[in-house]
């Protein structure tokens, strides 16, 4: 049987909102990469390109970071209120007998 | 444009502050702060990031370097496009915190420790006084490079006498809206409101600039990037080490500086205003640079040469006639200058009173025993004096290195010293086992190597580090030099010291922390912090209070003042259900009043207020497991049931052994006692029914009788060496026994047991081999009592083995201190399943040959050797039954006195 | 010619208590410290009366006892059990397996024979 149409939506927009985050933990590093690429573009061999090139890259990378984050943040807003699931487990604390000072 | 003009400009620029300021204050005190608490207004505070060293520097440095400078505001935009990784749970701890400062945050983490407040406040002082100097400089530059009549006012030339003034009126300022209350929060919505105001107005001032420039001087952006390439430096060539260093260094600083720590978390007041900064601020940064380089490469182009390009924003408009543009320009640098100092001045102001002022107050309070006076005004006052003690310091800092070429560059000098905060930091948000002492190691020790290789040289040669110490190492170590140490030539000395200070730092963080225990407290913290977004409730670290209210609320009073201290009190009795001033005293209350306190004066501080009050704060282990169950049972649930499961099942096993052994036990237990009724009653059976015999026989033969009498004697000597055996054995188990140490040969020993063992069936024929040679050891011990085991090992075999020609082997082989000898038979050996049970004092293995023991051997053995600190064991298969017995060869007189059982396991293999 | 009477006791001591008292009083005495040759020799030639050790090397009093009433021949032979561990369990179980008498170490010379005397007359 199949369940009703309204909970499979709900459970596909979680879904969606935690795929969501992984995207945001990842846009840094995502974005990191991409302003390191000026540095790949530099090797003894090849003519560099001109200053006014890598200029209007950066910029641009910057923007589409920040258009990225825009998008991003209206939907993490909603999910800030909600406790987030953690999958790994915790340091069990209480296995070690803590000293008192 | 005339001194006096200028002068008037700025006094009317901070007069608008002035009202700004203390509109948002009144909003606020009204209740009225819903605009003031705007996503708006947060993501603009955030602005102080860009100080006169952007407003200002960052056209030189792009006019030096090219696009590096970019890497200043990438780094930052990289964080906070990733805010959902560490600035959400950042700003959200701090926040359920009521942290005050980024001290104030490593402290409560690692056990409301100040130690570490301490440390980190040093480390911000020391990074933060010469920042602050250096906005000093750039306003007191600007003035002069403005000013056109320098004869008009001997003031206009004297660098030293303006910073003055502006340190002084920064200071009033901060004083005036960083101080007026001893907020809950910590939160100054005047000054978060001005700093806005003054945001905007830098970032204005720069668009005009730029627009200017690129649409009035030049003829559009597609000439800008033509002039660019025309004006393009050899040195503007990007360079891999300093592009990545700067860009990750900028994002660890954005986390780390005291001023944005103040800005970011110490001052927000809604998740929902981080979700919006995540794309506003970098939109702001954006937005700063984007005119930077165009400014630098007109400026380069149409400024004399010479002319010094760091205040190409100022002197462009001025060179090319737009003196209103300029006196807007200046106005903007003004801002961020000033907006720097005020917010870094309160944030380290924060961080001097409550860690190293309040704490040393209260220290010499408890010393003395008074207990007068309102600590609010103290601590305003403490708070007051610091923010001009920092100001001051920042100036005297300026005065003596003035105009220096360190001065420039002290920005991202600052920024590697206040990088050492981000692995107690991190570690904080993220690893419960981070603890005190690990984060102070690696604070200490990062501090250190950020000083020796960056700080101080610096300075430039002999002002603190000689230059025959730069040029060769200190104690002529090439290896300790401070832009090369351990040799690391390739990289420039910034660099070079990131690396290396932050290395060092979370090497020793790791290893302290793996080091070390962490105390209750800690464990309790790092279980609040790392796992802020998974619990469901607060946990405590107070336990069982022993104040009563009436303590708790003069000293509130202290803080808080009369009216809110007692709003407070009646707001949490009334959440208890009672209906009067004086809440009951629970762990909830003491929390919630420590959490309110620690927004007043920082947590470590607070904790220690209230320990002098409600008396020690005991965590117990209780308590841990309660946050354990708090906060990991419930969200790791299935895993906390898995190891439970699992935990359980381990104790049953056990358990279940356990009771196998008792019940086998048991069971030879019943069984020992009918064999000691039988072994008992076996020979009074004969010597009753022979003295009946005795007394009723009339005319038996002399013979006859002596035969009967005979028998009698040898059942009496038969009862009587069990009795003794059984005294024998309760001695030992209760090691009562006296030992009589002294030297022996252990040959001697073995072959007066062999000969002593002979006469159980005599009539057998055993076979021993032994090695003569190796039995010649002289030991000291009991030699009566080893003898005694060996007899008993040696005539249970002749007794029990099994094999048609029995033989044995006695092997003699030293260990260390220790003397082992097997004794191996050829028989069938002993059972699997009884070996554990053969050294019992309950056991026989068979009812048959019971050649007058009762199964007591053994276990009288094993009593022996433990008394003389050895062991006897079964070793199982070795072809036969055998017995290991190990003894020490010197065995000490006083151990022999203690119980004997407690220790059966030193001696065992 | 008395009766004939088996004794089957590891306790050599004991077993010439035994037979001094009994053939004293005009017994035939048998004795043997191995039960499970004992019981060959039973059937083949039973004796009048039965003495038996319940703590026997390899084999129990209880094993021979359950052994004698199974089979025709012995199932009538009386049959006087003597016990060193003097447990109430044991007397419960000889008296199960059907023994004529039970008797706990140690015990009077004069008991015992007056107990094998009862039993012969039945």
């Amino acid at each position: 049987m199949k369940p009703p149409r309204t909970q499979q939506f709900l459970g596909r927009d979680s879904y969606r909102m935690r795929r969501v985050m992984d995207a945001a933990r990842v846009l840094p590093l995502f974005g990191l990469i991409l302003l390191l690429l000026p540095l790949m573009r530099h090797s003894p061999e090849f003519e560099a390109p001109p200053t006014a090139t890598e200029t209007v890259y950066l910029f641009a990378v910057w923007a589409a970071l920040i258009l990225a984050a825009f998008l991003f943040s209206l939907w993490l807003r909603r999910a800030l209120d909600q406790p987030e699931r953690r999958a790994d487990p915790p340091d069990p604390i209480a296995d070690t007998s803590g000293k008192e000072d | 444009m005339s001194f006096n003009l200028l002068v008037l400009t700025c006094l009317g620029y901070v007069v608008l502050l002035f009202v700004v300021a203390s509109a948002a204050e009144r909003a606020a005190e009204a209740g009225r702060a819903g605009w003031l608490r705007s996503p708006l207004v947060y993501t603009l505070s955030l602005s102080v990031y860009c100080t006169a060293w952007t407003f200002y520097g960052a056209v030189g440095y792009a006019a030096r370097s090219g696009l590096e400078f970019m890497t200043i505001y990438l780094g930052p935009t990289l964080v906070f496009v990733g805010w959902w990784v560490i600035l959400r749970k950042l700003v959200r701890i701090g926040r359920e915190n009521r942290v005050t400062s980024i001290a104030d945050m490593i402290s409560a983490r690692y056990g409301k420790s100040n130690l570490l407040g301490v440390i980190v406040t040093i480390l911000c002082i020391m990074a933060g006084t010469p920042y602050i100097a250096l906005q000093l400089q750039s306003i007191a530059q600007s003035f002069t490079v403005f000013v056109t009549d320098p004869a008009g006012s001997s003031l206009a030339t004297d660098t030293t006498l303006i910073a003055f003034w502006v340190a002084a009126g920064l200071a009033f300022f901060t004083i005036a809206f960083g101080t007026r209350s001893l907020d809950a929060n910590e939160q100054h919505p005047g000054v978060v409101t001005a700093i806005a105001v003054e945001a905007v107005v830098k970032l204005l001032a720069l668009l005009a600039v730029g627009v200017f420039v690129v649409w009035f001087v030049a003829t559009g952006p597609a000439d800008i990037l033509t002039r660019i390439d025309a004006q393009a430096l050899p040195e503007w060539e990007i360079q891999p080490g300093r592009w990545t260093g700067l860009i990750l260094l900028s994002a660890i600083a954005i986390i780390c500086l005291p001023r944005m720590f103040q800005v970011t978390v110490v001052e927000n007041t809604d998740d929902q205003h981080l979700a919006t900064a995540s794309w506003a601020f970098p939109v702001y940064l954006f937005l700063i640079s984007l005119f930077v380089l165009p400014i630098a490469v007109i400026g380069m182009e149409l400024m004399p040469a010479g002319s010094n390009p760091d205040m190409f924003v100022l002197t462009l408009p001025l060179h090319l006639g737009q003196d209103g543009l300029a006196l807007f320009s200046f106005l903007g640098g003004f801002s961020a200058a000033t907006s720097m100092v005020i917010v870094a001045s309160l944030a380290l102001a924060t961080m001097v009173s409550n860690h190293i002022v309040v704490p040393l107050w209260l220290r010499a309070r408890s010393a003395r025993q008074q207990d007068t006076g309102d600590m609010r005004l103290l601590v305003l006052s403490v708070r007051r004096l610091s923010i001009t003690l920092v100001l001051a310091l920042g100036y005297i800092y300026y005065v003596i290195t003035g105009g220096s070429a360190a001065l420039a560059a002290i920005g991202l000098i600052a920024f590697v010293g206040v990088a050492q905060c981000l692995p107690a930091l991190i570690g904080a948000l993220y690893w419960r086992g981070a603890s005190r002492n690990g984060a102070a190691l690696g604070l200490v020790a990062g501090m250190l190597i950020w000083l020796y290789t960056l700080l101080l040289p610096s300075f430039g040669p002999d002002v603190f580090l000689s230059a025959r110490l730069m040029e060769s190492g200190l104690f002529d170590i090439a290896w300790l030099r401070p832009y090369s140490l351990f040799g690391l030539t390739t990289l420039d000395p910034l660099l070079h010291s990131l690396f290396w200070s932050l290395m060092v730092n979370v090497m020793a963080f790791c290893a302290g922390s793996i080091l070390s225990f962490p105390s209750p407290i800690e464990r309790v913290q790092g279980a609040l912090f790392v796992d802020i977004f998974n619990r469901p409730g607060t946990a405590r670290s107070w336990t069982r209070p022993i104040a009563e209210a009436e303590d708790l609320l003069p000293m509130a009073q202290r803080i808080f003042g009369l009216t809110e201290a007692q709003s407070f009190f009646r707001a949490q009795a009334k959440l208890q259900g009672k209906d009067s001033y004086l809440p009951d005293i629970t762990p909830e209350f003491v929390e919630a009043l420590e959490l309110k306190l620690a927004g007043s004066v920082g947590s470590a501080t607070a904790h220690a207020m209230l320990a002098q009050t409600v008396g020690t704060s005991i965590v117990s282990v209780d308590d841990l497991m309660a946050v354990a169950s708090e906060t990991a049972q419930i969200m790791e649930y299935s895993a906390q049931l898995e190891a439970k499961s699992e935990e359980l099942s381990r104790t049953a096993r056990q358990l279940r052994e356990a009771n196998e052994k008792l019940q086998t036990l048991s069971v030879q237990k019943d069984a020992f006692l009918s064999q000691i009724s039988h072994e008992l009653r076996t020979p009074m059976t004969s010597i009753r029914a022979f003295s009946e015999i005795l007394m009723d026989t009339e005319g038996m033969a002399d013979e006859e009788r002596t035969h009967f009498a005979q028998i009698i004697h040898d059942e009496s000597i038969r009862l009587t060496r069990l009795l003794d055996d059984l005294l024998d054995l309760s001695v030992l188990e209760h090691g009562q026994v006296q030992l009589n140490i002294a030297p022996a040969k252990l040959r001697n020993m073995i072959d007066k047991a062999i000969s002593a063992s002979n006469s159980v069936q005599a009539d057998r024929k055993f076979t021993l081999h032994r090695s003569r040679d190796r039995e010649d050891i002289e030991i000291v011990t009991d030699a009566g009592r080893l003898t005694q085991v060996f007899i008993n090992v040696l005539s249970n075999s002749r007794k029990y083995c099994d094999a048609a020609e029995p033989q044995m082997r006695i092997n003699v082989r030293r260990r260390g201190e220790m003397v082992e000898v097997d004794f191996v038979d050829n028989g069938s050996g002993i059972p699997r399943d009884q070996e554990a049970l053969i050294f019992e004092k309950f056991s026989r293995l068979t009812d048959s040959l019971q050649a007058g023991g009762a199964g007591l051997g053994l276990a009288i053995c094993r009593e022996i050797m433990l008394n003389l600190k050895g062991d006897i064991t079964y070793v199982p298969g070795q072809g036969g039954a055998a017995f290991r017995v190990s003894f020490p060869i010197r065995l000490q007189a006083r151990d022999s006195a203690q119980p004997a059982s407690a220790d059966s396991a030193e001696a065992a293999e | 010619m008395g009766k004939r009477v088996l004794v089957i006791e590891d306790e050599p001591n004991i077993s010439e208590a035994l037979r001094f008292i009994l053939s004293r009083n005009g017994w035939r005495v048998e004795v043997t410290a191995d039960g499970q040759a004992a019981l060959g020799s039973l059937s083949q030639d039973p004796p009048d009366l039965l003495i038996l050790d319940l703590m026997l090397p390899g084999v129990s009093g209880f094993d021979i006892l359950r052994d004698l009433r199974a089979r025709e021949d012995t199932q009538s032979l009386p049959v006087l059990m003597l016990t060193a561990k003097g447990q109430a369990a044991d007397r419960i179980e000889a008296e199960r397996l059907g023994v004529t008498r039970f008797m706990t170490k140690p015990f009077a010379n004069a008991d015992v024979l007056a107990a094998v005397h009862e039993m012969a007359q039945t």
